[in-house]
């Protein structure tokens, strides 16, 4: 059996016609291994977060994997979401701000490309507050090791940027603390999804699920105007909210924000610099994509214009189509 | 293909020896942003002397920190070889202090520092290598939403929006910097009780401005002294992208006051600008609608005096500067005002209320001029003797946590 799947490893690999032909995870506690303070594990495995199976990771008992309605897009990397809380403790649910998450919590992302990981990264709730730690994983994908630094790793035909630990902050703050930004109500409720956390124990305090706010899934079927407001939600709402690190800029993405200005409509740019676009007078122009700051923005991918400023090196093209088919179809003007 | 390597393929090999491809110098950066990040309060970041090229921004988010280099000609910072970050150095976090070292050419802003209580910047520079260029940086020295800063001995040159910034920020002393060749060489916005003291601004588009603009989480922009700087010959073409608000001030003006409230300017040295030497106005000269409910878009309580005024005026830019002229006549005064105040707030005679006036006094022999943009250039007034009058001093600032 073990040598079976071994084969079905290296077939997988050799499938994916990738020159990274990755081995299952080196073997770790088969039981998650907290930490709440330094120092931090060196290794992914000692984390116990994983089991070493396959080519695949698969998560340890406790280990929740979970998915968001609409994902932050980044350079089209596959993402595996898991979420372990200490035994006895859950997620507190919140209808606007992301789920209370008790101290011990570790949040995990990989980031994969065709078969190959590149990145692991952690959100720990430590006695301290949040920490993030970013691992990085060797070619063979038997083992991710902290690389507080960061990295670019060429794949594919970009320089995929692996951020560094500070880096992290520039997405996950609120009132200038670190903190997880996918685990909100609207991002978690997707069909059955958070159903099943109240069954395992994960989450307390959720209310009939009609009353739940949602986003709108990627790639369903949804109107346009919900699925790019999910998108803007998504990709854009942590840094351009209130409480969020570009506070200056005074918009307010999130899904639940309904004064236009706020959206960006009609509203001049401040300090956007060469990120306002030749031209351009306002963020979002009704009617004129191709008039409007956010989507030039979203297209380009000059550090010093590009939006989101980290996380991405390419252009999401059908992420900049959904938001200017929505600026496309809003009604009024600006002058 | 970028055409210089489609040049380079054409010409051969000899022809591209001077434009070798810059190497990013991994070792280093990833020595710096390792220290960066496990920096505890009381740590100095030490940057060592030399000129090291980066391909990504640092980022330092610990508070009580220093990170001090070597010199702002001997450790050099430069992003020309920058693919990823959205400024050179990225900070946050309190009690910062940053000496000793410069940034180039970064491909967004030079240093960014949100939301920092104690910040000191101490013989930094900012500097884009080429000069003015569109394809610039915005801005070099930028503190937005910060408290409690201290920007002194710095440089900034080349920025495509301000070299010194400040925004949305509150108690701020700039004081004895240099800043040229930017479209804006030192600028205040929607910032309370800021200092501007004893600095060189020279061959910029735009010498100080102290501004106030809607659609800012932060309003108002109150109580800023201008006083003691040498601001000279800020004749440059203005090189901003087209849209940013900068991108509407003319080539060759001093010092401009935009809907700000409570400004004291007083010996300053303003001399040579070929539009303006110092202007007082209200936003609405920029006839751009203003949907902000919450924003005051006049210009309140400033004080001018004691300053020396020089040359300047001969050769205003701009097309509705150029149409003033014909009703003003050339040269251009020194000290200008729209005339445009606050209908809601006059008196029963119609006059401004004496405590928010426009007050001019003991400029030497500075001429000047009322346009009286409100009805339509009715009853330009040149006569300072309607303007002399005093507010009380802006208080100085008082900087907590340092000195």
């Amino acid at each position: 059996m073990r040598r079976g799947v071994a084969l079905a490893a290296v077939a997988v690999a050799f499938a994916a016609g990738c020159q990274h032909p990755q081995r299952g995870p080196r073997a770790g506690p088969e039981r998650v291994q907290p930490h709440t303070s330094e120092p931090w594990p060196e290794h992914l495995s000692e984390w116990g977060l994983f089991r070493a199976a396959d080519a695949t990771l698969e998560p340890n008992p406790g280990v929740l994997p979970y998915d968001v309605a609409t994902p932050l897009f980044s350079d089209y990397a596959n993402k595996l979401r898991t979420v372990w809380m200490p035994e006895g403790t859950s997620a507190q649910y919140d209808a606007a701000q992301v789920f209370a998450l008790p101290v011990g919590t570790i949040l995990s992302k990989t980031f994969s490309f065709d078969a190959r990981r590149i990145e692991t990264r952690l959100l720990v709730h430590g006695e301290r507050g949040w920490v993030a730690l970013p691992y990085l994983w060797d070619a063979d994908g038997t083992e991710a090791t902290l690389e507080i630094v960061g990295a670019i790793v060429p794949v594919r035909s970009i320089h995929y940027v692996v951020p560094n630990a500070n880096q992290c902050q520039g997405c996950h703050e609120q009132d200038k603390a670190l903190v997880p930004i996918g685990l909100t109500a609207r991002q978690l409720n997707r069909p059955g999804q958070l159903a099943r956390w109240e069954r395992l124990g994960a989450v307390t305090g959720l209310p009939p699920l009609e009353q739940v706010p949602q986003n709108a899934l990627w790639g369903g079927g949804e109107g346009v105007e919900r699925r790019a407001r999910a998108y803007l939600d998504a990709n854009c709402a942590h840094c351009h909210s209130p409480r969020g690190p570009a506070a200056s800029a005074g918009l307010d993405l999130r899904s639940s924000t309904s004064e236009p200005r706020l959206l960006g409509v009609c509203k001049p740019p401040v300090a956007a610099g060469r990120g306002a676009g030749p031209g351009m007078l306002y963020d979002v122009v009704p009617g004129r994509p191709e008039a409007s700051i956010l989507p030039y923005r979203m297209r380009s991918t000059d550090p010093g214009v590009m939006m989101p400023e980290l996380g991405r090196t390419v252009t999401h093209a059908e992420g900049a189509q959904l938001v200017e088919d929505w600026i496309r179809q809003l009604a009024g003007r600006c002058d | 293909m970028r055409p210089s390597t489609v040049l380079c393929a054409l010409l051969g090999a000899t022809a591209c020896r001077t434009t070798p491809a810059v190497k990013p110098d991994t070792d280093f950066y990833r020595r710096v942003q390792a220290d960066l990040i496990r920096a505890k309060a009381g740590d100095v970041v030490e940057l060592p002397e030399g000129k090291f090229v980066l391909d990504r921004s640092l980022t330092s988010v610990a508070s009580d920190i220093t990170i001090r280099g070597k010199g702002m000609d001997r450790t050099i910072l430069s992003f020309q070889a920058q693919e990823q970050g959205a400024e050179g150095l990225s900070v946050k976090g309190d009690h910062v202090t940053l000496e000793d070292f410069a940034v180039e050419d970064a491909r967004g802003d030079a240093i960014k520092i949100t939301g920092s209580d104690g910040l000191v910047i101490r013989r930094v520079r900012a500097e884009w290598t080429r000069g003015p260029d569109t394809g610039n940086g915005a801005y070099g020295l930028y503190p937005v939403n910060c408290r409690n800063v201290l920007i002194e001995g710095a440089v900034a040159i080349g920025a495509s929006d301000t070299g010194i910034y400040v925004g949305q920020s509150q108690n701020v002393v700039i004081r004895g910097n240099k800043a040229m060749k930017n479209v804006a060489g030192i600028e205040s916005e929607n910032s309370k009780q800021v200092e501007i003291s004893d600095n060189d601004v020279t061959d910029n588009a735009g010498g100080i401005l102290v501004f106030d603009l809607p659609d800012l989480p932060v309003q108002g922009s109150q109580g800023t002294r201008v006083f003691d700087n040498r601001v000279a010959h800020n004749n440059i073409d203005n090189f901003a992208p087209s849209g940013n608000i900068v991108a509407s001030v003319p080539s060759g003006t001093g010092v401009l006051v935009m809907a700000a409230d409570d400004v004291e300017m007083f010996r300053n040295t303003v001399s040579d600008h070929r539009t303006l030497n110092m202007a007082v106005v209200s936003f609405q000269v920029l006839q751009r609608p203003i949907k902000d409910a919450r924003y005051d878009p006049f210009s309140e309580r400033i004080h001018v005096h004691h300053n020396t005024f020089k040359g300047g005026g001969n050769d205003p830019a701009g097309l509705l500067i150029k149409v003033l002229t014909l009703k003003v006549g050339s040269p251009l005064p020194d000290i200008f005002y729209d005339g445009i105040v606050n209908k809601q707030k006059l008196a029963a005679d119609g006059s401004v209320p004496e405590d928010l006036r426009l007050c001019i006094h003991d400029n030497g022999d500075a001429s000047f001029v009322d346009v009286d943009a409100p009805h339509d250039f009715a009853r330009i007034d040149r006569d300072l003797a309607h303007f002399a009058c005093a507010h009380p001093p802006v208080a100085p600032v008082t900087l907590a946590g340092i000195q």
